[in-house]
């Protein structure tokens, strides 16, 4: 028995980990989500959270706010949106070529434009106990002992849930992933629901890349965002494109990865290359889980399509 | 709505992307100039700089030529499963596995003649590339796992492999503990096509020698590869059963299996010539430029061949034409790098610039803007 000990001692340490860590990737896949429910996919979102993520740092590190550096990871991401926005709403661009070229642009200007600040610090979020409920056993450590944009992150699932379930605009916009004639005959444009989709998904995104350079890193690294971007990406298909099952899938995904990190920390020989690897691998695994469930189910119907134009 | 509506063109004009190319192209650069200016950087002079760097001079072809091998290579695969509608984002990791691959024959067996070692890594480079990409195409045919994203992964995955191989297991033991493995055995090695030596010796006089050996720099043998990688691709499209398959199904997949075309198998198929190709060109990199394995084996030459696949529009003449343009941007950026200090990121933002302005541009072509008839008739605004 004493061998499995250590094993379950870490759990609550990994999942702690795993909230903290998945933070960033919850935000994005909620991005992503809200912008491929409303039909349009976005394969930038890489590129996304490494504009955003360098916006944050950027605005950070001038005013000293994080506050306002979330502002800006968000408003900048909402601009990469804006030119996908432009080229597959208005100029009729493939959405699947133009998300892989604003994936390669953001993350290239970046970059670029980052390499000044490359070990450079910011204040950042700092964590704090959230009263009382940080005592409760197990959750407090699990949920309640991080900073201030983990438990923003908390209620952004309902808030999106209720949005598209319970509001006359969550219809639409699911609707225009379905069917945007339809949207159209009931006398909604479904370009201006996809607009704003892209902007609510765009922010959202944005502060996910916030997230790694406020709060995970505080400081400017060369690509910083490493492929959470995509990582996001597929797990909107292992949510079904549902948010509560997006909460669901980063976590696994995240706590997974935490717990085997420290099991190696246990001294168990697991080769630290294939740690590395692990979050890819681990993606490639969350596809495949999703893909047994049958081939895109969930997908809104009108997914990856332009609108066509003049209309 | 205004007075103005959107109509598509029924026959796109013939100099339309000849312009839109032109106009996008020069836009980018003046973003790129604009970029550079941010950083308090001469922009205009920078471009200069990019331009002259990558076709100012007679050696700078050389250098573009020397990069446009991989590129083209790489482009030529990524093409191919464009036709059919599969997006293969992982030229880069399948060039990757292929250096691998090249690379463990070399090591393996250092003792070997030229004429059985060049096969040999010549084989087991493409192998293991077409096995790697081979392993999306079948999670895709087999379970409907997105490609995009399974090639993407393979892509970071493979270059884990790399650095776990080359900061383990082949690091070099006199090589001062830096991450390199040990150099090639002489057969091993591809030469540079221009040796003056044997242009001489086939009685070429010394000013077209020098002229060659300016032009043609350090591109080496892998040259010829292209040429028949190029010419056997565009045979095999045009006149082969399974060339006319892979556009028959690329236009519309569901049609193709009602007609007997075996969809899957020739997904597989086109997966494994690509990630051949990648090998073959990540093997051939490695071989002639490094002449030992490198962790900065791997530059996005991947990445920028589905930029020129896609701008080429899967056309094998204009894959080499764009392969050569966007390479001379590489060696331009090179020469910015030395010239202004920047970042080597720069590459990869200018060919999404690039991406997203001809991708806008390409509008152009395909719609016209046109006044509305004074008195709309219901219906007409399709």
């Amino acid at each position: 028995m004493d061998g499995f000990l250590p094993y379950l001692l870490i759990i609550i340490p990994a999942l702690a980990a795993a909230v903290s860590t998945g933070t960033s990737i919850l935000y994005a896949t909620l991005g992503e989500l809200v912008m491929e429910r409303a039909g349009v996919l976005n394969l930038g979102v890489e590129g996304m959270m490494m504009v955003g993520c360098l916006a944050s740092f950027l605005g950070c590190y001038h005013t000293g706010s994080p506050w306002f550096g979330l502002l800006c990871g968000g408003v900048a991401a909402m601009g990469m949106s804006a030119i996908h926005g432009a080229v597959c709403l208005f100029f009729q661009g493939s959405q699947v070529v133009s998300g892989l070229a604003l994936t390669l642009f953001g993350v290239g200007v970046a970059n670029y434009l980052g390499t000044p600040y490359i070990q450079q610090k910011v204040v950042g979020f700092a964590s704090f106990n959230v009263p009382v409920l940080s005592s409760i056993p197990v959750l407090g450590p699990i949920f309640f002992q991080h900073d201030a944009m983990v438990y923003l992150s908390f209620f952004i699932p309902p808030l999106l849930w209720f949005l598209f379930m319970r509001t006359r605009y969550g219809l639409a916009l699911r609707s225009t992933g379905e069917n945007p004639e339809a949207v159209r005959a009931a006398g909604i444009s479904p370009s201006a629901v996809r607009w704003s989709a892209l902007m609510l998904g765009g922010f959202l995104v944005g502060m996910g890349g916030a997230y790694l350079a406020l709060a995970s890193m505080r400081m400017w690294v060369d690509n910083l965002v490493s492929g959470r971007g995509w990582i996001a990406v597929a797990l909107v298909i292992f949510a079904f494109w549902r948010p509560g099952r997006a909460v669901f899938g980063v976590y696994l995904f995240t706590g997974v990865t935490a717990y085997l990190f420290r099991v190696q920390a246990l001294g168990v020989g697991i080769p630290s290359s294939f740690l590395n690897m692990l979050p890819y691998l681990m993606t490639l695994a969350v596809l495949f889980a999703s893909s047994l469930k049958g081939r895109g189910s969930g997908a809104p119907a009108d997914l990856g399509n332009n609108l066509k134009p003049g209309s | 709505m205004s007075g103005w509506r959107i109509v598509s063109r029924t026959e796109p004009r013939e100099w339309g992307s000849v312009v839109i190319f032109a106009v996008a192209f020069a836009l980018s650069l003046l973003i790129c100039a604009l970029l550079l200016a941010v950083q308090g950087k001469d922009g205009l002079g920078g471009i200069g700089l990019l331009l002259s760097g990558g076709f100012g001079h007679l050696y700078s072809y050389g250098e573009t030529l020397l990069k446009a091998i991989p590129i083209f290579l790489c482009s030529l695969g990524v093409a191919l499963c464009f036709r059919l509608q599969v997006w293969n984002i992982g030229a880069e990791g399948q060039y990757v596995i292929g250096t691998l691959g090249g690379c463990w024959f070399a090591l393996s067996f250092p003792g070997l003649p030229v004429w059985l070692m060049m096969p040999g890594m010549l084989a087991s480079a493409m192998l293991a590339g077409g096995l790697w990409a081979a392993v999306a195409a079948v999670l895709r045919q087999r379970w409907g796992m997105n490609e995009i994203i399974s090639t993407l992964m393979l892509n970071y995955i493979g270059i884990e492999i790399l650095k776990h191989l080359i900061y383990g297991p082949w690091k070099d033991p006199a090589g001062m503990n830096f991450p390199v493995s040990p150099y090639f055995a002489e057969s091993a090695i591809i030469g540079p096509v221009w040796n003056p030596d044997f242009w001489t010796g086939i009685g070429l006089s010394d000013g077209i020698v020098d002229t060659l050996a300016q032009l043609f720099g350090r591109a080496h043998w892998g040259i010829l590869s292209c040429l028949i990688a190029g010419a056997l691709c565009s045979f095999f499209l045009r006149k082969g059963m399974r060339g006319f398959e892979i556009t028959a199904a690329g236009s519309n997949a569901k049609a193709a299996r009602f007609a007997g075309i075996p969809y899957s198998r020739l997904v597989v198929l086109v997966m494994f010539v690509c990630g051949a190709l990648a090998g073959l060109a990540g093997m051939q990199e490695t071989s002639a430029t490094l002449n030992r394995l490198e962790p900065h084996i791997v530059v996005g030459y991947g990445y920028t061949a589905v930029v020129v696949a896609w701008l080429a529009k899967l056309r094998t003449m204009r894959i080499a034409f764009f392969a050569f343009i966007l390479a001379g941007l590489r060696v331009g950026v090179e020469n910015l790098q030395l010239e202004l200090q920047i970042s080597s990121s720069f590459a990869n933002t200018l060919e999404g610039i690039i991406l997203i302005t001809v991708l806008a541009g390409q509008f152009f072509n395909d719609y016209a803007i046109r006044r509305k008839p004074r008195q709309s008739v219901p219906g007409a605004g399709v």
